[in-house]
């Protein structure tokens, strides 16, 4: 059969299972989406490319597929870097096809030519420039095959013009051919029985689960082996919904801003189960001191992510989901009587803990940014999938929206992106029609992609953005307080839009709330509205994050309300 | 380590040293008897946790298909360095006798200098240069180590 590059690249990507893309056309693509028009493949076009690939991002990770976007060339290949960068952070399954100028041209500082290829070889798990019309079908496979296997990551297919349009004959057989790519999902089994002689002697176990839970869809092997084998839970940031949050083995988000019990707990542990997690510096704080006292387990499928930046006792290399499965029925024959009261002394500890040092807040007469999130999450019975910006938003998300699923949070943990929130919340709700979807954001970060409100509305999406208004940059502010003498040197935004009105522009809804009576009421009504719909929470203005552990701290060290 | 010979895996290679902080001392690369397949090697210094870590990010490069350390005595070493060295007359005979013990070549003659190619161990290549220092190195072209490890008995 002779297809043309773009016909065949319609035909793989259906093969593939894609039925939803984000985009933005433009000179290098104009063949590619007049085919595109005749699929049956539904095309969102965004604003900015940025948005193209936060929303196949935010789309990848409500609905575990791949997300896909498709660019021009030049501008909008560079467009995209700061998404891919954010999706290989936090190994989110994304293709980007680019669009390029013809062969004859490139190196020729052709118009609207880039070498994205170059640009983005260190932020993508892999990318190709295609040069032959006879390799595309085998390359436009394989970038779905490494984007979505192993640890997934995001793939860059940059497509000359002139191949979109020569023809060649199209197999729909023709194998994927990656030799020496070969991801290791079976763990060692020995390895494991180690594990479990761990279990069996510990006397105050921790679980920390992160990502790594969510992408290989374990969150459920990861709660039966907390509740057989009796351990408390933590999750990193990416980790969260992993586990129950409503579970009372959960401890709590670790971390800078993770709870005090889950800080204290990883400082006291005797044996540390890490899952799915690459020991961040944000999780760490000053690794000498991090989970001093423990044994400490690596589980994860990336071997470059054991002994990287944490020593570690016994390492697996292995699936999340396949290795859990395996502890369970290790478990399962393990010996482990009289477990429920050697474990008590333990958890009454953590317990204590809890009571003693909560996650807390004073609601007076000004908004409080926690309060609007404690309401989000009852009046949302806890099921809405929740994106974020990037600073306070969406540290206070961590930690008042409870989450019990996967899949619902979605937020850009690795490279702290900011405007990734609205973008991603339109890519999850393109994924979950039905569900409520909900960007929690700040003043700030909100404008770093506020044009995809006009995406939402001419899509009818209706997410909900909730801006947390400080009129700061609260972050970096809340650094300036505690570090630098309050000389709060440019995180002032005076001078922002009126959110309402901006809404209103754009074709959707916006409501304000200035009072704390009247938080519950914006929410239920903004809720309720069957369209795109900000609700601009003013709230109080140098309200900042507890607790906090001070960059390259034990974690242990907290600044506390 | 054997890679993929395509556009772009050098610098994918390079490009993780970089971008990780590792040191590249020197690099080797060529065709392979089968064309697809390149040679790489890579002579770098670190500690033992580094060098694991780089170990493991190479193997994870989808064009990377084997990686091996060669550091040791399983493995045939060996450097070339092309040296220009000055040679007035009152040192030409002592140039070639040297040349002759280290059993290298005279590739290239001038008035007032040599260009010896020397093929060894790094040991050798050094030992070479000790002695032909006093004289006046105008210019070196080194490879950097070359390895196989050896076939088994």
């Amino acid at each position: 059969m002779q297809l043309t590059g773009a016909q065949i690249l319609m035909k793989v990507m259906q093969q593939e299972g894609v039925n939803t893309i984000f985009g933005y056309p433009g000179g290098a693509v104009i063949d590619i989406y007049d085919e595109l028009m005749k699929s049956d493949i539904r095309h969102v076009l965004v604003r900015h490319e940025q948005g193209a690939v936060h929303a196949a991002d935010g789309y990848a990770r409500a609905s575990g597929k791949v997300g896909v976007c498709l660019v021009t060339s030049g501008p909008g290949a560079t467009n995209t870097v700061t998404g891919i960068a954010s999706a290989y952070m936090d190994s989110i399954p994304v293709v980007v096809i680019s669009g390029q100028v013809p062969t004859h041209l490139i190196g020729n500082d052709a118009f609207q030519e880039v070498d994205i290829v170059g640009i983005t070889r260190p932020c993508t798990k892999h990318n190709y420039l295609v040069k032959r019309i006879d390799e595309l079908a085998r390359t436009v496979r394989e970038a779905f095959h490494i984007a979505r296997s192993g640890r997934p990551g995001p793939v860059l297919i940059d497509l000359p013009k002139d191949i979109a349009i020569a023809r060649a004959h199209y197999d729909d057989q023709a194998p994927v051919h990656l030799k020496s790519y070969n991801p290791t999902y079976n763990p060692n089994k020995k390895q494991l029985m180690k594990v479990v002689e761990l279990i069996e002697a510990a006397e105050r176990p921790v679980v920390f689960a992160g990502g790594g839970i969510i992408l290989s869809k374990a969150a459920q092997e990861l709660t039966a082996f907390a509740q057989k084998a009796k351990m408390p839970v933590t999750t990193s940031l990416m980790g969260l919904g992993g586990f129950p949050a409503t579970d009372p083995l959960w401890l709590g988000m670790i971390g800078m801003h993770g709870t005090y019990r889950a800080n204290m707990s990883i400082g006291n542990c005797d044996l540390l189960i890490s899952i799915g997690v690459r020991f961040d510096d944000r999780v760490t704080g000053k690794t000498d001191a991090f989970a001093s006292q423990a044994k400490i387990v690596h589980i994860d499928i990336d071997p470059t992510s054991i002994r990287k930046n944490i020593p570690v006792t016994i390492p697996v290399v292995g699936d999340c989901k396949n290795s859990l499965e395996h502890l369970n029925r290790l478990i399962e024959n393990a010996d482990l009587k009289d477990l429920s009261a050697r474990r008590q002394p333990w958890l009454d500890q953590i317990e204590e803990w809890k009571n003693t040092k909560p996650l807390a807040y004073e609601q007076k007469d000004t908004i409080k940014p926690q309060f609007v999130v404690e309401k989000l999450y009852e009046l949302t019975e806890g099921k809405a999938i929740v994106t974020t910006e990037v600073g306070q938003n969406q540290m206070w998300t961590a930690q008042y929206y409870h989450f019990d699923k996967p899949n619902h949070f979605i937020t850009s943990g690795g490279l702290g992106c900011m405007g990734f929130g609205l973008p991603a919340a339109i890519g999850a709700q393109m994924a979950c029609p039905d569900k409520l979807v909900v960007d929690v954001a700040g003043d700030g970060s909100i404008q770093m992609n506020i044009q995809e409100m006009a995406t939402a509305v001419q899509n009818c999406l209706p997410i909900k953005i909730i801006i947390l208004n400080n009129g700061y940059l609260g972050m970096v502010r809340q650094w300036q307080e505690l570090f630098y003498d309050k000389r709060y040197a440019c995180t002032c935004m005076d001078h922002a839009p009126d959110f309402v009105k901006l809404a209103e522009a754009y074709g959707a809804v916006g409501l304000r709330a200035t009072r704390p009576d009247e938080v519950e009421q914006v929410l239920k009504e903004g809720l309720s509205i069957a369209k795109p719909v900000i609700m601009d929470f003013v709230v109080e203005k140098e309200e900042s994050v507890y607790p906090m552990v001070p960059a390259g701290a034990p974690i242990t060290e907290m600044l506390l309300v | 380590m054997l890679v993929d010979n395509e556009p772009g895996v050098l610098s994918r290679v390079v490009g993780l040293f970089s971008g990780r902080g590792f040191n590249i001392d020197s690099l080797v690369v060529a065709e392979t008897m089968d064309p697809k397949v390149s040679r790489i090697t890579i002579l770098t210094k670190a500690d033992k946790l580094v060098l694991e870590q780089i170990e493991k990010q190479l193997n994870k490069l989808i064009n990377v298909i084997k990686i091996r350390d060669v550091t040791g005595p399983e493995a045939v070493k060996r450097e070339m360095a092309l040296i220009c060295v000055n040679a007035k007359s009152e040192h030409r005979a002592e140039i070639l006798r040297i040349v002759d013990i280290f059993r290298c070549k005279v590739v290239d003659v001038g008035l007032e200098h040599y260009i010896i190619e020397v093929t060894g161990d790094e040991g050798k290549i050094t030992a070479l240069l000790n002695l032909l220092k006093p004289m006046g190195i105008k210019k070196i072209a080194r490879t950097g180590p070359l390895a196989l490890l050896r076939e088994p008995n």
